[in-house]
């Protein structure tokens, strides 16, 4: 039997609320249900058709029991052999002889043969009494299993003396504060077929094996619980090679510790659009899109990137098989083979139509217990039939079992049309914290996928649509061609690329020749400048020359004038 | 684990359902009005109709609870026929002396007026 799973509660702690004492059975999600478990040293009933797994529940019980806490116990089988019941549940793993052995267990069968047995007058069943009182001061038991005990109606002709000394029996069982399971097969119209329910009121639980569609589903009903609260709904349960396992339906209230810490999604481009550089840790995340727009790899890029850091993930796949999406994944440079060769990727393949889908749940939720991952992507969750309503339930529970185990989840659904109202996102997407969408493009001829963020609770993202690309060295984001004409992808965005890059060679281009012409004009300017100024230069030369002239001239013509007055004066 | 049969002891030597000798274990528990009411009766029937060719052995539950498996005693009083066999299991305190004597293949069902 698996342990109990460390965020529930074990043998000795009880809701605080309950004065009522509780033993576990130790089957996981079913003491959750209990509240704690079944009440000591009371007998209980668990009843149901043939093949519900009656007598596995009540084995499970003795055998958690005397293996995890401490209780011994006694089988008191009316139905199969010991050596029967050592084999059966053999094959679920439980060691029945070793624990009789160890005197931890003492099983009596009891054989009710009605054609050897003539009835001769009164007589009581103090013999079963003394069986059982000696079985269980045996092994100093405290929880005893009665597997069937209707049987003995069959056994008895007397049913008033039979009742009788079954309320015998049942108060026996409380004065020595036993803690008694007894099955009891399901009767027309009522729980059991000889109305054992009317001498066990403490506390009564209904199995049930439902098949619809085709898909079997065991499922459980705490039918009364007398002075304690109870789960009411109906849970399912699996039984395979590890024994019983439960999923613990949707704990009452949303409350469970949140991480601010950041995980990358393994796709640079990607984190860039989310502010905190990717998601939290424990949040759910949805990754819906049309076939062929990479799901499955962008799953695998973010379970690469937490193998990366070391942690340990889990991958569900539902419609291809662990070989097949390592290989796939290959071609985009991913080797996951070497994560699970390392044990700390897990590949859990399984068709969808293999169980039903709260077995799928039961089963994965085992899973994740076992491996203890701290990521878990399902791929994808579209696989699961069925009516959308339950779908969502499920699904509903297995986010929040991830969520309060700290898991961070990634869940894959491929929708059938590009158009926002597609039922299963609908229904899902209020369960997540983020949504991607994937789709596809189609124009000019080709086919370009390009992603956005829907949503990314309590962080700021891009609210742009992004291109992206496979390539050999993984998914590559492209930055984004926002012109005027809109986004443009692939092609097209090339081809717009180009004009562009042709628009800006043209432009520098012209802006070179602008520039010429302006140095040549400017030149030109220069030397009209520099002409004029020697132009310049020259008559200003000239007019110097004729002024150093005149005043050549004015001396000369002074010096005549005197010298004519001179002479003029002599003569005179 | 219980075996379904008693491996303390067997029937005494020499005896077997040829010679028409009766082996008969009487189970009760403690010493009740219906067990000894069981004794007297199971010791007159035999008295009449098997005088001579009878033992009987009776063994209180109370005292040696580990047998109570080994016969299969759910009922007590049980008288169990161990030879001859096959074994047979009457139950009750035996006062109904017609089904004692069905019970034992004294008589055959058929003769019960």
């Amino acid at each position: 039997m698996p342990p109990q799973p460390a965020n529930t509660g074990s043998a000795t702690t009880q809701p605080a609320t309950t004065v009522l004492p509780k033993s576990a059975t130790g089957i996981s999600g079913f003491d959750e249900i209990l509240l704690g478990g079944l009440p000591t040293g009371r007998p209980s009933l668990i009843c149901g058709a043939a093949g519900c797994g009656k007598t596995l529940f009540a084995v499970t019980f003795l055998v958690n029991g005397a293996t995890l806490f401490g209780e011994p116990g006694v089988f008191m089988s009316f139905e199969e052999r010991a050596e029967d019941l050592a084999a059966n549940v053999a094959s679920l793993g439980c060691d029945l002889d070793g624990l009789v052995q160890a005197g931890k267990l003492a099983v009596d069968h009891v054989r009710v043969e009605r054609s050897e047995i003539e009835e001769t007058g009164q007589y009581d069943l103090e013999g079963l009494f003394v069986r059982l009182g000696y079985a269980v001061d045996s092994v100093g038991a405290k929880r005893i299993v009665l597997d069937t005990i209707e049987s003995l109606f069959s056994g008895f002709s007397d049913t008033a003396i039979l009742r009788a000394e079954l309320r015998r029996l049942f108060a026996w069982i409380k004065d020595r504060g036993l803690t008694a399971v007894i099955t009891g097969e399901r009767g027309d119209g009522q729980l059991t077929r000889h109305g054992l329910e009317e001498y066990i009121s403490d506390c009564v639980i209904l199995l049930d094996n439902r098949v619809i569609d085709q898909i079997t589903t065991r499922r459980l009903r705490v039918v009364k619980y007398r002075g304690s609260a109870h789960g009411t709904n109906e849970y399912p349960f699996l039984i395979d090679a590890s024994g019983i396992s439960m999923l613990p339906v949707t704990s009452s209230g949303i409350d469970r510790p949140v991480s601010n810490e950041v995980v990358s999604t393994g796709i640079a481009g990607l984190d860039a659009m989310l502010r905190n550089g990717g998601f939290y840790r424990g949040s759910s995340i949805l990754l819906s899109g049309v076939a062929g727009t990479g799901k499955t790899t962008i799953a695998s890029h973010f379970i690469d990137a937490a193998c990366r850091r070391g942690e340990r993930c889990m991958f569900f796949a539902f419609e291809e098989s662990a070989e097949e999406i390592c290989r796939n994944v290959r071609s985009v440079g991913l080797d996951l083979r070497r994560r699970v060769d390392a044990g700390l990727l897990r590949f859990e393949a399984a068709r969808p139509s293999l169980y039903g889908l709260e077995m799928h749940l039961a089963r994965m939720h085992r899973d994740v217990l076992e491996f203890r991952p701290s990521v878990v992507v399902i791929d994808p969750i579209s696989a699961f039939r069925g009516p959308i309503a339950e779908v969502h339930a499920t699904l509903l529970r297995m986010v929040d079992f991830l969520k309060s185990a700290g898991v961070t989840g990634m869940f894959t659904s491929l929708r059938i049309s590009s158009s926002l109202n597609d039922g299963t996102d609908q229904a899902l997407s209020s369960l997540m914290d983020s949504w991607i969408r994937l789709m596809d493009l189609e124009a000019n001829g080709e086919r370009n996928r390009v992603l956005y963020l829907i949503k990314s609770r309590g962080s700021s993202h891009s609210n742009q649509v992004r291109e992206y690309r496979m390539t050999d060295s993984g998914i590559e984001l492209i930055d984004p061609y926002v012109g005027p004409d809109g986004v443009l992808t692939g092609t097209a965005r090339l081809s717009q690329e180009a004009r562009e890059l042709a628009a800006a060679e043209r432009r520098r281009r012209d802006i070179g020749q602008r520039r010429r012409e302006s140095e040549r004009r400017r030149r030109a300017l220069e030397r009209q400048i520099n002409e004029l100024r020697a132009t310049l230069d020259a008559e200003q030369d000239e007019a110097h020359a004729l002024l150093l002239e005149d005043e050549a001239h004015d001396v000369v013509l002074s010096r005549d004038r005197v010298a004519i007055a001179e002479r003029r004066g002599g003569a005179e | 684990m219980m075996p379904d049969t008693a491996d303390f002891d067997d029937a005494p030597a020499g005896a077997d359902s040829d010679t028409g000798y009766y082996y008969l274990r009487l189970y009760v528990a403690g010493h009740t009005g219906r067990s000894i009411a069981a004794m007297n009766n199971l010791r007159r029937v035999c008295e009449t109709h098997l005088a001579g060719r009878y033992e009987i052995e009776v063994i209180d539950l109370l005292q040696n609870p580990r047998l109570a498996a080994g016969d299969q005693i759910l009922a007590v009083p049980t008288l169990v026929r161990r030879l001859p066999t096959p074994l047979k299991r009457i139950i009750g305190d035996l006062s109904n002396t017609e089904r004692v004597l069905v019970g034992l293949d004294i008589r055959q069902k058929a003769d019960v007026p």
